[in-house]
């Protein structure tokens, strides 16, 4: 037994927790001083967010070669990890907070306001969303998932004008509650199993753990239940239904913030769990994330064919991108295969050109649909705003088509190299299958990309209002545009992150 | 044995062909913001360097040499063992030429009307992506422009075309992506397996072909995933619908190119991918895609005689003469695959012609209809025989191009497939049928009040048709540079496929 005087607190990193204290110093910033002074001039508020993600990034690019000479690590006793799969994921998170912070400054200014709150939530749910990727632990994971997830919830609620805001925060609350007591209940019955709640612990007790069969039922079900609780946060079919509502009710900023930041951690901290964890039952969980996997797919783009509302096509073309995202987890459960670190590089890859790609289309939205922003919801983001588009400001026009066609997955953008990377993942393991309804999904996926390039190239406009693009907003999509295309043209680029990629920190 | 020559010229010709109107495309679209008059000029001199650049290309081809010439392989996504490859033989050369011959035409003949900048812009892209596609020896290289080349077609039939565009776009574009949605998933499947037996990842599609060898169940497979592809983009029966949307829908200059080049990528990619990468599996299909490709003969042709629509009647009449051109390229003999590959090109030149005096006729009288059309032999007489000339052709009279390339394939044809060959005979027959009928109905008679102001082809139109005619008649009556280009590479394939399927 450790009595007090004996205990020695575990060694700290302070270097590779930096990306984590700078978020946590801006948002802390935000709102001591921000509290305590006037209306920031110059949009300081968001050039500070988006300073400490900056900061974040480069402290994760120099951590990224201490990496690659040094290895993977954990950090903290444990509680972390350090390795590339995490993070690849803190760069994109932090280039999405940068975009975000841009696009929702420029939202605010229209909508006569500008507070500190935003940006502070934004950095927090950062710090959030940073601790789930990088967690080597199930309780630690919990706790990066709450902070995530509560600000997840204010800012969905934030426009406190509208009471489709405030439906959305409150449905996003309640379904998050849920699934969060889902998963923290899957965390009690695998800790009753294993006697731990360590990633690698579980893993080797697992693997030397002789199927009891009522424990291991047990232990099926608590993997059942973590998974449903990660479905919930990533809106897997069929754990989906608030998806759409949330993402259609949430102010056009948050929603980016949510379809990037809040998936990214998700599902890089459910492949972690998955990987680490749960290796020795891979042939349980696969099966189910393939049929998970499909389910999103299909339901996903198919249900996205007939919205008429721009914010609900993308929230359930940002589904079926999930179900995308999950072949790759899916090509990682063949454990027997030389290939399946592929199925790792692959998700990794898609998250972060997906990121950049969604961030780009909701700014746009964002854009495009504001000027009816104060009236009634349903009708101020239908599709029929796009109506004309390219013909009112063709450079908007051309920027949102690249970044759809790099949705639907065509060659030459990101999206192809993402989609190809983890279709090659699946194949290369044999789950031709699955590959194929991917594939079928993504072309009906297509179906309603081109559904928007219709309206915006194609159709006239019916009002005649210019349609306005501020500056932050525009270097946002710039860079989300410009990433898109150089990725396509020049898929080394991030294929040439990808060799250390796959070795997740487990010492 | 088909092999790569490793020479190397002091010129990348090839790779110019594609990056030259890729660069050209974006300079069109900036140019369009300060200086649209300018962009006509721009993309005329890009199509036409272009086009010098393939005349050039002809010229300098080393007509007995089987194997590729010109080649260029610089490595471009080496993790993946991807490379750009590019390379032409006597299969893709003509493709290549007809490419180069025919933008220009159609950038110089056919007035967009409206938002010419974007126009010439999506047009020199489909041209970057037509060339890509028909010199590519990358499987990944080949789909990025196969699939590319959706994208600027997609905004041509959208943009320009007639009322039914934006769901023929549309239909377009998922059709033809569905396809090759199972042609990923089978070029990543054949690259995987490939691995095992080359042990490294390559996506060159010699190597592979050269070099690995799979199990019959697999390779039928992926034959299938590619088979899907190109049966859509051909298109063949019951694949087919979008075709005749497509092209009534589309602008002149949007039909030309499709029936022209576009569909030839189908045929084209059964050659140098499907057959060539899986010869026994290919053996294995071809029952069903003899009936396929009868089946859309004798259709196309009974489907043209009852469309009331000039436009339409000659997009099923394409249907029809590609079920000739897959007849061929699976009968797997020397004549009938050579005869698919002339037939390719032949096509291309007289549906091309086809659709743009069909397009003529709308500019004068605004309407399709063939009820509406009468007289207009009388009237533009001069006009009345180009169509004349171009019309044969496409029915195969013995002294221009279509015979040529017809009556290899069905003598190709007649050893492997014969029952098969001795239908489509058949619609030969259909084929004088619906277009001399046509041509009755439309140009003799006395022409009503409306079509008596028919003008008479114009300086340019007619500078432009000549091309074609000229052309249409070299190539009937001497067509031995052209076989002498094509037979050796056709003959080495020949060779490697039935080394395979001993």
């Amino acid at each position: 037994m450790n009595d007090i005087s004996t205990f020695v607190g575990p060694v700290i990193d302070w270097l590779a927790i930096s990306p984590l204290l700078a978020l946590l110093a801006g948002a802390l910033v935000l709102l001591l001083v921000g509290s305590l002074t006037g209306e920031w001039p110059w949009r300081l508020y968001a050039h500070l967010a988006a300073l400490s993600a900056v900061v974040a990034i480069f402290v994760s690019v120099r951590l990224w070669d201490d990496v690659d000479t040094n290895g993977a690590r954990l950090l903290i006793g444990g509680a972390l990890a350090l390795d590339q799969f995490a993070l690849l994921g803190t760069i994109a998170i932090c280039l999405a907070i940068v975009l975000v912070s841009y696009l929702t400054s420029d939202y605010l200014h229209r909508e006569g306001v500008d507070m500190p709150e935003i940006y502070a939530l934004y950095l927090t749910a950062g710090i959030g969303a940073l601790v789930m990727i990088a967690s080597n632990d199930l309780v630690v994971l919990f706790l990066g998932l709450e902070t995530l997830s509560l600000s997840l919830y204010l800012l969905a609620a934030s426009n406190r004008q509208q009471v489709s805001s405030q439906e959305a925060g409150l449905k996003y609350f309640i379904l998050g509650g849920f699934a969060s007591a889902f998963f923290l209940y899957g965390v009690a019955l695998v800790y009753g199993v294993t006697g731990s709640t360590r990633l690698i612990n579980l893993n080797t007790a697992l693997a030397s753990f002789i199927p009891v069969p009522r424990n291991d039922a047990v232990l099926l079900i608590g993997i059942g239940m973590i998974l449903i609780g990660f479905a919930f946060k990533v809106s897997l079919v069929p754990f989906q239904a608030w998806t759409p509502d949330v993402y259609q009710g949430a102010p056009t900023p948050t929603t980016a913030f949510m379809a990037s930041v809040g998936k990214i951690a998700a599902l890089v901290a459910l492949v972690r769990v998955f990987v680490v964890a749960f290796p020795s039952r891979s042939d349980d969980w696969g099966a189910i994330i393939l049929v998970l996997s499909a389910l999103t797919l299909v339901v996903g783009s198919v249900v996205a064919v007939v919205q008429t509302n721009i914010k609900r096509m993308l929230a359930y073309s940002s589904i079926s991108h999930a179900g995308f995202i999950l072949v790759g987890l899916e090509a990682a459960s063949h454990r027997a295969s030389p290939n399946v670190d592929d199925g790792l590089i692959g998700v990794a890859v898609y998250v972060v050109l997906y990121a950049a790609m969604v961030v780009g289309t909701f700014g746009v939205v964002s854009v495009v649909t504001s000027d009816q922003a104060n009236s009634d919801a349903s009708g101020s983001t239908s599709l029929d705003s796009f109506k004309g588009l390219a013909k009112n400001q063709p450079m908007l026009g051309l920027a949102m088509t690249v970044l759809l066609l790099a949705q639907a997955g065509m060659p030459l953008t990101s999206g192809f190299v993402a989609k190809f990377g983890v279709i090659q993942a699946a194949v290369s393991v044999g789950s031709y299958e699955l590959a194929v309804i991917a594939m079928v999904c993504a072309v009906i996926a297509a179906f309603v990309y081109l559904r928007i390039m219709v309206n915006m190239w194609l159709a006239d406009r019916t009002d005649t209002t210019t349609v306005v693009v501020p500056t932050l907003s525009r270097i946002s999509i710039g860079v989300a545009v410009v990433i898109t295309l150089v990725v396509g043209f020049l898929p080394s680029l991030v294929l040439n992150l990808g060799s250390n990629l796959a070795e997740l920190a487990s010492k | 044995m088909i092999g790569a020559s490793t020479e190397v010229l002091a010129f990348p010709i090839l790779s110019s062909l594609v990056i030259l109107p890729l660069l050209s495309s974006i300079v069109v679209a900036l140019l369009g913001r300060t200086r649209a008059e300018w962009t006509k000029l721009a993309a005329l001199t890009s199509s036409v360097t272009t086009g010098a650049l393939s005349l050039w290309l002809l010229g300098a081809f080393k007509s007995g040499d089987a194997g590729f010439q010109f080649v260029s392989n610089q490595p471009w996504i080496s993790q993946w063992g991807i490379s750009w490859h590019l390379g032409v033989d006597g299969i893709s050369l003509f493709l290549v030429v007809l490419t180069g011959i025919l933008f220009p035409l159609v950038i110089v003949g056919i007035d967009p009307h409206h938002n010419e900048t974007s126009y010439f812009a999506w047009m020199l892209l489909l041209q970057a992506g037509v060339m890509g596609s028909f010199m590519a020896l990358d499987l990944f290289l080949f789909f990025v422009m196969f699939e590319i080349v959706l994208v600027p077609m997609y905004f041509l039939i959208g943009g320009w075309g007639y009322d039914q565009r934006v769901y023929a776009a549309t239909k377009f574009f998922l059709y033809t992506m569905a396809g090759s949605a199972f042609m990923l998933v089978g070029i990543i499947a054949t690259v995987s397996l490939a691995r095992r037996d080359l042990g490294f990842v390559t996506f060159d599609v010699i190597k592979i072909a050269e070099g690995a060898t799979f199990s019959t169940n697999a390779a039928r497979w992926l034959f299938v995933s590619f088979a899907i592809a190109f049966a859509v983009k051909v298109p063949l029966f019951p694949v087919h619908t979008w075709l005749p949307d497509a092209h009534t829908q589309a602008p002149t200059g949007g039909s030309v190119i499709l029936a022209g080049v576009l569909l030839k990528m189908g045929t084209y990619g059964f050659l140098r991918f499907g057959v060539y990468l899986f010869p026994q599996a290919a053996m294995w299909a071809r029952p069903v895609l003899y009936t396929l490709a009868v089946i859309g003969v004798i259709y196309g042709a009974i489907a043209a005689t009852m469309q009331r629509d000039l436009k339409r009647l000659v997009a099923y009449s394409s249907v029809a003469h590609l079920g000739f051109i897959v007849l061929g390229t699976f009968a797997l003999s020397s004549q009938a695959v050579t005869g698919a590959v002339v037939q390719m090109v032949n096509h291309g030149v007289s549906t091309g012609a086809l659709f743009l005096l069909v397009g003529m006729i709308y500019e004068r009288r605004h309407t399709r209809e063939i009820s509406e059309l009468r007289g207009i032999q009388h009237v533009a007489p001069v006009f009345a025989a180009i169509f004349t000339v171009v019309m044969l052709s496409s029915v195969g009279l013995p002294g221009l191009n279509g015979f040529v390339g017809e009556f290899l394939i069905l003598i190709g044809s007649f050893e492997s497939a014969r029952w098969w060959t001795i239908i489509a005979t058949v619609g030969v027959v259909l084929a004088a049928l619906y277009l001399l009928w046509a041509y009755q109905r439309v140009f003799h008679g006395e022409p009503d009040e409306a079509n008596s102001s028919f003008k008479e082809i114009n300086i340019k139109e007619g500078m432009l048709m000549s091309v074609f005619v000229a052309i249409i008649v070299f190539t009937g009556v001497y067509p031995k540079p052209v076989l002498e280009r094509i037979e050796p590479s056709v003959n080495s394939f020949i060779e490697h496929v039935e080394s395979r399927t001993k």
